[in-house]
């Protein structure tokens, strides 16, 4: 191979209190590369991004960018050398425009006066590339999370991009919005440009990356060609150990239905009706925006249902507040973890036992001998890694915060679990342990519905999957009809 | 070697840690020390009595505000409140001839009253409690001065002295009073668990949504508790002063507000102890006695309060901005 090498890392290494983030980690990026990161979270690879961003200063080693050596990076120096960033949490701001977004801080040429016309018309120009229909005059709080992943790209690709950095790009896009992704990062890989790709998702990684490193503990494993790979080499260095990634088997079969929606109405959605049955996993598949979180909070009271009927174990319910649905034992894993989820100030313990802390009281006054004891059971049942229960949530990594979460719907003796994204943004460790579980409960006679846009889990998981296509149901497929692109013609509204 | 400097770090952590956690307690303990030799008549128990006397009154009303901040919101309206309560009371004591048994459970439930209008607008209107309880500050306070007529209200019926001015053992009421609200708040705070749906709200609004809770119900609750606080502090003042004057409690909320930044109260909501706002409160009353000892004038001091409030809010943002960079450190980790 005789590509240039446009960034090298020397010996980089990065220490903060009591954690050594980067030892000693030496990686060559060449021009024109997609070049896949892996490494299970707290490997390292978002120290070493925000190392090469200027982010953060690192303690020793050598940045060489275009074979010029940096001792000290800063966030304008690496923007000036084309180096693009775009981190997990968004860094838009959300009150402006889409286009005032894209070229925030950017001079015009031809006039001293900002001109929104001028950069509507850009904004435009970048957006068509990506083949999508977003108005830039929309103010960016406005947009879906999806859609704001978009805007994310359109603004690194608008400058004059020459190393661009994803982080995690895919976890909020569904399969089609990750196609048109992998369309424009060819395009870039064309124009020279070189592309870090940071992914828990395997299958990404061998569409789009032609080489590939893994990282684990902060240290530097391996580069291979991502031809010259497989996905068990990658997981087992990874990880270090040999571990599966497989979906687990169920023993037992669904039971009698637990939960049946008629023609719910409300929230965006239209005529929903299915229904769930006592130990089934019920996949609930569609494109961003094709209103499956939506359905999630018109059934946990979340939104205000217009229409339509509710009815658990056969009753009719009236769900109008998340008060209700929690009395009628519903649970809900919000997609959006740390927003909707979580009281990360908190303890591990607070968080867990918050839903049921009328329950654990005396005459208003908390029990906090149960509080203790219902906060370690779950911590040993699903195996939260946390130093102690007083930890705040904040501090755990976020496949621990997502069993957090999951004790919360436990501790409130959940029969009905609806899980929106379970699997998001966490490690393929820690996803082995949330797919168990799952499967446990299911096995125990839990009802559980699994919004998800991972395809390959959707598949593996469920019993039963149904597609949501623009707010309506668009079918419904058994277990033995499974098929990927049967399910993705559907959630495109094809047939 | 490594290990050594390891096991010095870390314990330079913890002591660092200590320390930041109780910054407001070794202010004052530094202040007290500090007066202590500046000020002879500073350390007697004559002094020391009055001075906490003195931010008794505010200090209650701190107590109420605490509940409105820790769940996120603000009550700037409290001093206006006092005004408004001091006035009616008095008129109801000494015109309606209302004996205290009376009027003060009357205003006591005026004062919940007046807690609640604060919670209707803010859930009705969704306006940030910041502008609703300007807004009610200014009309509170017009009512007070609109029911007052100009008039020094005097005449109540001796009994009632005893609430502001009385001793038991020796401490004065006021003081018994602010410690037992304190107390009483402290509980409910930590141990109850509508405490816990106090700090759920200001933590994260969205999910103590999703967890169940019934945020209008705790809005209100909670302005009211604070309104019923601060008309405890009206009985109080009013039986301190004996006169119903307008200016009693103008610009309370002040004081009560500084205290709790200074005690370290959140003003994102979510964060704050009790023991953090009294000594907060404390702190206030020192500075306010010693400032008087040396004869400072009345407007330089209003100069130091105004300076200590800010001071209180930079150490609150200073310690969320450290809290911040902290955890992006863990998180890039």
């Amino acid at each position: 191979m005789d590509a240039k090498v446009v960034l090298s890392l020397e010996n980089i290494t990065k220490k903060y209190p009591g954690v050594l983030a980067l030892n000693n980690v030496s990686i060559d990026f060449l021009e024109g590369e997609v070049h896949a990161l892996l490494g299970e979270n707290g490997a390292g690879k978002s120290t070493l991004i925000k190392a090469v961003a200027g982010a953060i200063d690192v303690d020793s080693g050598s940045i060489r960018i275009n074979g010029q050596e940096y001792h000290k990076i800063t966030p304008s120096l690496s923007r000036s050398l084309g180096i693009e960033v775009i981190y997990q949490e968004f860094n838009l701001v959300p009150t402006l425009s889409v286009a005032e977004n894209i070229y925030l801080c950017e001079k015009s040429e031809d006039s001293i006066l900002f001109s929104s016309k001028g950069i509507e018309k850009k904004a435009i120009k970048v957006l068509d590339q990506f083949g999508v229909k977003i108005d830039p005059r929309i103010i960016v709080q406005d947009l879906s999370i999806a859609e704001q992943q978009i805007v994310e790209i359109a603004k690194a690709v608008s400058k004059n991009v020459k190393l661009l950095i994803m982080d995690e790009p895919s976890a909020p896009l569904s399969v089609s919005e990750v196609e048109m992704m992998f369309k424009i990062i060819n395009q870039l890989k064309q124009n020279g440009v070189t592309v870090i790709y940071i992914s828990h998702r395997l299958e990404e990684v061998f569409r789009i990356s032609d080489r590939v490193s893994v990282m684990r503990d902060g240290r530097y494993i391996t580069t291979k060609n991502t031809k010259e790979t497989n996905r068990q080499e990658l997981i087992d260095l990874m990880v270090g150990r040999k571990l599966k990634e497989s979906y687990p088997p169920r023993k037992n079969p669904p039971g009698e239905i637990a939960l049946e929606v008629r023609n719910l109405t409300g929230n965006g959605d239209r005529q929903i009706s299915f229904s769930l049955r006592k130990g089934e996993i019920l996949g609930i598949s569609g494109l961003v925006g094709a209103g499956r979180t939506e359905l999630a909070q018109l059934l946990f009271g979340a939104a205000h249902i217009d229409q339509g009927e509710i009815l658990i174990d056969g009753n009719p319910v009236k769900i109008k507040s998340p008060a209700d649905a929690i009395k009628h034992r519903i649970g809900l894993l919000t997609e959006d973890r740390k927003g909707q989820g979580l009281f990360l100030e908190m303890a591990v313990k607070w968080n867990i036992v918050f839903p049921i802390v009328k329950q654990i009281s005396k005459n208003g006054v908390v029990n906090t001998k149960k509080e203790d004891e219902i906060a370690r059971h779950f911590k040993e049942r699903i195996n939260i890694k946390t130093p102690s229960l007083l930890q705040q949530v904040i501090n755990l990594s976020g496949g621990n915060q997502q069993k957090v979460v999951l004790a919360k719907s436990l501790a409130a003796e959940s029969d009905i679990l609806i899980f929106d994204e379970p699997t998001r943004g966490i490690d393929v460790g820690a996803k082995q342990e949330i797919y168990h579980l799952m499967t446990e409960l299911a096995d125990s006679g839990k009802a559980i519905m699994m919004i998800s846009s991972d395809m390959e889990e959707l598949l593996g998981m469920s019993d039963r999957i149904i597609v949501l296509c623009e707010g309506e149901l668009a079918g419904e497929v058994q277990k033995d009809k499974f098929n990927q692109n049967y399910i993705l013609d559907l959630a495109s509204g094809t047939h | 070697m490594n290990n050594q400097s390891e096991f010095f770090n870390n314990f330079g952590g913890r002591i660092g840690s200590i320390m930041k956690k109780n910054v407001p307690f070794l202010i004052l303990v530094f202040l007290l020390v500090l007066f202590a030799f500046v000020a002879p008549n500073f350390m007697t128990f004559g002094n020391l009595r009055t001075l906490i006397r003195q931010v008794s009154f505010s200090g209650i009303s701190a107590v109420g505000l605490m509940f409105v901040m820790i769940s996120g919101g603000i009550d700037l309206s409290i001093g206006s409140q006092i005004v408004f309560s001091n006035v009616l009371l008095a008129i109801m004591m000494a015109e309606w001839k209302l004996p205290p048994a009376l009027a003060i459970p009357l205003i006591l439930l005026v004062g919940t009253g007046l807690g609640a209008i604060n919670g209707f607008l803010c859930i009705k209107l969704k306006i940030h409690p910041l502008i609703i309880t300007l807004g009610t500050s200014a009309i509170f306070k017009g009512f007070g001065y609109i029911i007052n007529r100009s008039r020094n209200i005097m005449g109540f019926p001796e009994s009632f002295r005893w609430f502001g001015q009385g001793y038991v053992w020796g401490i004065p009421v006021p003081v018994i009073v602010m410690i037992i609200v304190a107390l009483v708040g402290s509980f409910i705070l930590t141990r109850t668990y509508f405490g816990r749906k106090v700090f759920a709200l200001g933590g994260n609004e969205e999910a103590a949504r999703l967890a169940g809770v019934n945020l209008n119900k705790m809005k209100v609750s909670l302005f009211m508790i604070c309104g019923f606080i601060s008309a405890i502090t009206t009985v109080l003042l009013l039986s301190r002063v004996f006169a119903g004057q307008t200016i009693t409690g103008q610009g309370l909320e002040f004081d009560c507000l500084t205290a709790a930044l200074l005690g370290g109260v959140s003003f994102k909501g979510g964060e704050g102890t009790i023991f953090g706002l009294i000594v907060g409160i404390i702190i206030i009353g020192v500075l306010n006695n010693a400032m008087q000892l040396a004869n400072f004038p009345d407007f330089s001091q209003t100069v130091v309060k105004g300076a200590v409030l800010l001071i209180a809010v930079a150490f609150d943002v200073y310690q969320k901005s450290r809290k911040a960079k902290e955890t992006v450190a863990k998180v890039a980790a």
